[in-house]
């Protein structure tokens, strides 16, 4: 690096000299510096404290009757908590092997974050459209599901895309059941 | 290019700071003094123009900020106090609003000025490229504030916007939440819009200075594409082009008033009228005028090709459609600059204005939409009346749902009659030409022009014979009109 801009001082010619060591250190320790300096101003934009904060929430299942949907927010982000009548089950486990862009059984859709078989009457997923965010409508689209009215995407009632831009299915957020009737999302 | 300075103090003070700071000798040889081609026409007055938008743009919004509350409780109700409480605020406010669609209006002709008269071409390529990073910049800003007002449109677009991140594998939602500060858009993802909204002009002023340093290192280019020679091409800057340039900058402002006084949300969208709700999107969700053949483009790309999504694919070609600009100069092959004299490449940059305009349409438009169809919607039915045999009905309309009316009344009127048993039907689709389609025909063109006709044609094209100086295309010019006079 210096051997061309820096005279040599003493030693000879081409032969690294105890000069260029030390430019190469000081550059090396500066701009670890400057890197650790710009850290801080970058991550600043990260969530804060308080927003990660929210990153749970509880939810009385037993509020939602059959056959409708509540709309409740985990980390300010919309999401579906969906009472299925039994017709919407035995639709979405008919599809179970269709042709799926995003192939998941209905039983997979409802997996509680440990692991664990959820409960099948209740759908929770965020009502977000996985093609650009966004909140789509139930009871619109060819598949008895949610329609995302943007661009077209058509979810079943498993919330699973079946057709439009959208790449994936709605996502499901991370919940575990409590009680028999408390689920908590995140 | 401006040659030796001509400037001379004449007062003590000058001479004496002439020789600590030489700034009038500076501003003298640039604005007064400084030679511009004797041909320029009347699209060249746009530089001055946009310089007016910019300072517009800063000191409306220096003062809207003054009364701006960047918070999601509160944002709606000061820009609505804005527009009705705070002393001409409803005129500030309406001039910085509409003034951000008259800065894009003079920015699109200045760059196709650009584009038809080769102002890309080597010398001024770093002239260019650094036009088009003011763009850029203007586009982010222009999206930036408005998110501001927290209507509607602003929240969903910003939603759709951050949403495109994450089509980027792996990284994408990361950088989406750290862009929002959170896990939607939210009172962090406001605030800091704010900030980087009022940032960003001043940027924008600082890439303007080194534009027009850059301008006049290797002068303008004028509508012949000629270089300047000597002193007979050109004129000097003060009066010549101030006066141009002053004329044409108040045609301008008198059509911006007319939008500030008479249209001031004629642009803009009702949608950004109600506040900003999350839990309801609009049904129709589009950018601003000036962004619409971009949002076309990305949703145009409806098919995925191989790992690469329909999501991804449509953003690396809206991204592409303005980074292709930046490799222009490299991209287009003719030695000849103005395409007054490229006989064939002016009609391929004639059609491509028109594409740019048919693309912002596109944009406008529902992606479903049909814009023509060939032949009519026909359900064909099969059934076996009572009497025995077989029956066949057929029903057509322009639309599935008229198809269908007409299907159902011959139903009920012979079907029904005959005591039919089950019915086949199979549904004839016509073929349907959507904008869907149309986008990609056109996004097909703007992509083809760059990539395809400005390399290829530069070779192949004879174009016409250029003069050599400007002085000899004006009397070429002069020539031909007494000629047609006489």
């Amino acid at each position: 690096m210096a051997e061309s801009a820096v005279p040599a001082h003493g030693g000879g010619g081409d032969e690294p000299t105890r000069r260029d060591f030390i430019y190469i250190a000081t550059g090396a320790v500066g701009a670890v510096g400057a890197a650790a300096l710009v850290w801080p101003f970058i991550n600043q934009m990260s969530p804060a404290s308080d927003t990660l904060a929210l990153a749970s929430s509880e939810y009385d299942l037993s509020q939602v009757p059959e056959g409708q949907q509540v709309v409740i927010f985990w980390r300010k982000k919309p999401v579906f908590i969906r009472h299925r009548t039994a017709a919407e089950i035995a639709a979405a486990r008919a599809d179970d092997n269709a042709p799926l862009p995003d192939p998941q059984t209905d039983a997979e859709r409802v997996v509680q974050s440990n692991g664990q078989p959820g409960k099948a009457e209740y759908l929770i997923v965020e009502a977000s459209c996985t093609h650009f965010g966004c909140v789509p409508t139930f009871g619109g689209g060819s598949y008895g599901g949610w329609l995302c009215a943007c661009h077209g995407s058509v979810y079943d009632t498993a919330a699973r895309i079946r057709s439009g831009p959208a790449p994936a299915n709605l996502v499901a957020p991370p919940y575990v059941y409590t009680s028999d009737t408390i689920v908590k999302i995140g | 290019m401006s040659g030796p300075s001509t400037y001379e103090p004449k007062t003590g003070f000058e001479r004496w700071l002439d020789q600590r700071l030489p700034i009038v000798r500076m501003m003298h040889d640039s604005f007064v003094d400084y030679p511009t081609p004797r041909n320029l026409n009347y699209f060249w007055t746009f530089g001055a123009i946009l310089m007016l938008c910019l300072v517009t743009q800063i000191v409306t919004g220096i003062v809207l900020a003054m009364h701006y509350t960047p918070s999601i409780d509160d944002a709606f109700n000061s820009v609505q106090r804005i527009r009705r409480d705070v002393p001409f605020g409803w005129l500030i406010q309406n001039i910085h609003a509409t003034g951000a669609s008259m800065f894009f209006l003079a920015v699109y002709i200045h760059m196709f000025r650009g584009l038809y008269y080769g102002s890309y071409k080597a010398p001024r390529e770093v002239l260019w490229i650094l036009g088009v990073v003011i763009y850029v910049l203007m586009t982010a800003t222009a999206f930036l504030g408005y998110v501001l007002p927290w209507g509607q449109m602003s929240f969903w677009g910003a939603t759709v916007i951050t949403n495109f991140f994450t089509a980027i594998p792996v990284v994408g939602e990361p950088i989406q939440q750290w862009l929002m500060g959170g896990f939607a858009i939210d009172n962090p993802t406001l605030n800091r819009f704010f900030s980087l909204h009022y940032l960003l002009p001043f940027v924008i002023a600082g890439v303007v200075i080194l534009h027009v340093w850059a301008l006049h290192v290797t002068g303008q280019n004028n509508p012949d594409g000629i270089e300047v020679k000597d002193k007979a091409d050109t004129v000097p800057f003060t009066p010549y082009a101030t006066i141009k340039d002053l004329f044409a900058t108040v045609l301008f402002m008198i059509m911006f008033a007319v939008f500030v006084f008479f249209l001031p949300d004629a642009l803009g969208h009702p949608d950004n009228f109600i506040p900003a709700d999350p839990l309801k999107t609009p049904p129709h969700i589009v950018p601003e005028w000036y962004l619409l053949p971009f949002y076309a483009i990305l949703r145009a790309i409806d098919f995925s090709i191989g790992p690469i999504s329909a999501k991804l694919g449509g953003l690396m070609l809206m991204a592409g459609a303005i980074g292709i600009l930046f490799i222009l100069p490299w991209l287009d092959t003719s030695k000849v600059r103005s395409m007054r004299y490229r006989p064939v490449a002016r009609w391929f940059f004639l059609i491509f204005v028109a594409v740019c305009l048919a693309l912002g349409w596109c944009g406008a438009q529902s992606p479903d939409k049909v814009i023509g169809q060939a032949g009519e919607f026909t359900i064909n039915a099969t059934y076996k009346p009572a009497a025995g045999g077989e029956q066949t009905l057929t029903a057509t309309g322009h639309t599935l749902e008229a198809a269908e009316k007409a299907f159902e009344k011959q139903r009920a009127a012979t079907v029904a009659s005959a005591g039919a048993g089950e019915l086949t039907t199979t549904v004839v689709k016509p073929f349907q030409f959507k904008v869907t389609q149309f986008s990609q025909l056109l996004t097909l063109y703007y992509f083809a022009f760059f990539l395809l006709v400005l390399p290829i044609l530069g070779l192949r094209e004879t174009p016409n014979r250029v003069p050599e100086t400007i002085a000899k295309a004006i009397g070429a010019k002069r020539g031909a009109a007494a000629e047609k006079g006489a």
